[in-house]
């Protein structure tokens, strides 16, 4: 219990006194993290959307596809993007091994199949009538699309906050694609796993308070988002 | 519409963020970029290295005096020569000289040299249940296998695992047999603190044991001094005529940078004001 106490007290002194290497730890993470997910959203909305609207041959072995990849280990995502982009590997002349984008593809490659998953599931779920109903009522393409996005509204910020939780939770392939390289690709997770294997197990806690409290300001402010009342 | 505008103020946050983020941590390198252009070196080291603090003090001088932006992976000497077997790190700093002498026979690493050296341990319970204390290796290994107390290994291909498979085998015992054997598969600290949280025996390296000794209740050398017990790190770089896009130049440039006479002092004196004793002891050719 100590221990834990101590891990507290450190995390506050890391904040107070603006530990630099803590910030940039932090912001590098946020960073990450961010652009990980905001690029599983702009790939993974329209995705599911489409895949939830319309019907075509192959669809359903994409969604078992889909729903196969929400399950995809980290460390299986990261196992394979090592080998593509190591330095004798096809995608080697890019040097993006151990670079935080090398981090960022494998938090997109694991989360961009719960978001479009999530949010197909959702299209899939809209009445055809109500389909039938907005365009029997002359909606636009937009109009249209507005109304089926506050319909799947809850739905898509539960895509949003499942996929957020994987890119922030992830260890495996960051520490493998991303080297927890001191400056350039250590995150809160990675630092966490080394400062454990380090014995400082008062730094890791303290460490692992300020991931936990960004995960719940960011999870906090996006379930209040979902979570307001229609105003019509 | 107010949700609607929220979801893109958060949209427009994220990438603002990520962009303002992103410009902080480029500005750095291009400020000395403007005198000399920076690359990177890929550094394949021991996970001792990095876990003893050592790397912290002597990279921030290795990277003011040359042009180099050093990329320190910390994997146990098994992966970091297989990373310079396969030319995927510039150079290597590791403890296992008889396969560091495959990695230079197949010419895949080039220019070999001796840096530095400290011993292996091995630690367990202060009550030493299995009554090792002041036996050579060889026979503490025996009195060990033959006890019902836990031996608890690194397993994972690393220097300090092969030394323990090196010993097993002088005493002539497959560890698989033992029942009592555990093989982690992590890095030395996590390995250690098995051991305490088991109130087993392992083989570790002195600096790792130095630096991690208040974490480690029970804990205590057992074994120690013995000439078979040596743990010698070399520091070597990859052979650019065999691989691809290897940073020769600045490969050769750490080699220098490490046994220069400057930074074994440097080694030399690392950790006496923390641990009351060295973690490493200088020893060039």
């Amino acid at each position: 219990m100590d221990l834990l106490l101590e891990g507290l007290k450190q995390a506050f002194n890391m904040f107070i006194n603006g530990d630099p290497e803590i910030w940039e730890i932090t912001l590098r993470t946020l960073k990450v993290s961010f652009t990980a997910i905001f690029i599983s959203m702009m790939i993974g909305i329209p995705a599911g959307i489409f895949l939830g609207l319309s019907r075509f041959p192959g669809r359903r072995i994409l969604l078992v596809l889909i729903n196969i990849g929400m399950g995809l280990p980290p460390v299986v995502a990261g196992l394979w993007i090592t080998i593509l982009l190591w330095r004798s590997g096809p995608l080697g002349d890019l040097a993006l091994l151990f670079t935080p984008t090398a981090i960022i593809l494998a938090q997109v490659i694991v989360s961009l199949p719960i978001v479009t998953g999530l949010t197909s599931t959702a299209f899939q779920q809209l009445d055809e009538k109500l389909l039938l109903q907005i365009k029997a009522l002359g909606a636009t393409k937009i109009q249209f699309f507005i109304i089926l996005m506050k319909e799947t509204k809850l739905a898509i910020f539960a895509a949003i906050i499942a996929g957020f939780g994987r890119v922030m939770a992830e260890v495996g392939a960051a520490m493998m694609v991303g080297g927890n390289i001191r400056g350039e690709t250590r995150i809160l997770t990675t630092s966490i796993v080394m400062e454990v294997s380090k014995g400082n197990f008062d730094v890791a806690l303290a460490l692992s308070f300020i991931l936990m409290g960004i995960a719940f300001i960011i999870t906090f402010t996006l379930t209040f988002l979902q979570q307001r009342k229609r105003r019509i | 519409m107010k949700k609607m505008i929220l979801v893109s103020l958060f949209a427009i946050i994220i990438v603002l963020s990520a962009s303002a983020c992103s410009n902080s941590t480029k500005s750095q390198p291009t400020e000395k970029a403007a005198a000399v252009e920076k690359t990177d070196l890929i550094l394949a080291t021991t996970t001792s290295t990095q876990d003893s603090g050592l790397l912290d003090v002597l990279l921030p001088k290795f990277e003011s005096e040359a042009p180099y932006n050093v990329k320190t992976i910390a994997v146990g000497t098994g992966q970091a020569l297989e990373m310079g077997t396969r030319g995927e790190a510039d150079v290597l700093l590791v403890h296992a000289p008889e396969a560091e002498q495959q990695i230079i026979d197949s010419r895949d690493a080039i220019n070999r040299q001796r840096v530095m050296y400290n011993d292996f341990i091995i630690v367990g319970p202060e009550e030493d249940p299995a009554q090792i204390r002041g036996l050579p290796v060889e026979g503490a290994i025996l009195k060990i296998a033959s006890s019902d107390i836990p031996f608890i290994s690194r397993g994972d291909d690393s220097g300090t695992h092969k030394k323990e498979l090196q010993l097993w085998n002088m005493a002539g015992i497959e560890p698989a047999s033992v029942t009592s054997y555990i093989e982690t598969g992590q890095g030395m600290g996590s390995t250690l603190q098995i051991a305490s949280e088991k109130n087993g025996y392992a083989l570790t390296d002195r600096a790792t044991f130095l630096a991690q000794r208040d974490n480690l209740n029970g804990l205590s050398i057992v074994s120690e001094g013995d000439n078979t017990l040596l743990n010698i790190y070399h520091v070597m770089q990859v052979n650019e005529n065999k691989h691809e896009k290897i940073n020769s130049n600045g490969a050769k440039a750490f080699v220098e940078f490490m046994t220069a006479a400057e930074t074994q002092s440097i080694i030399a004196e690392f950790g006496q004001d923390l641990y009351g004793e060295a973690l490493f002891f200088s020893y060039t050719e």
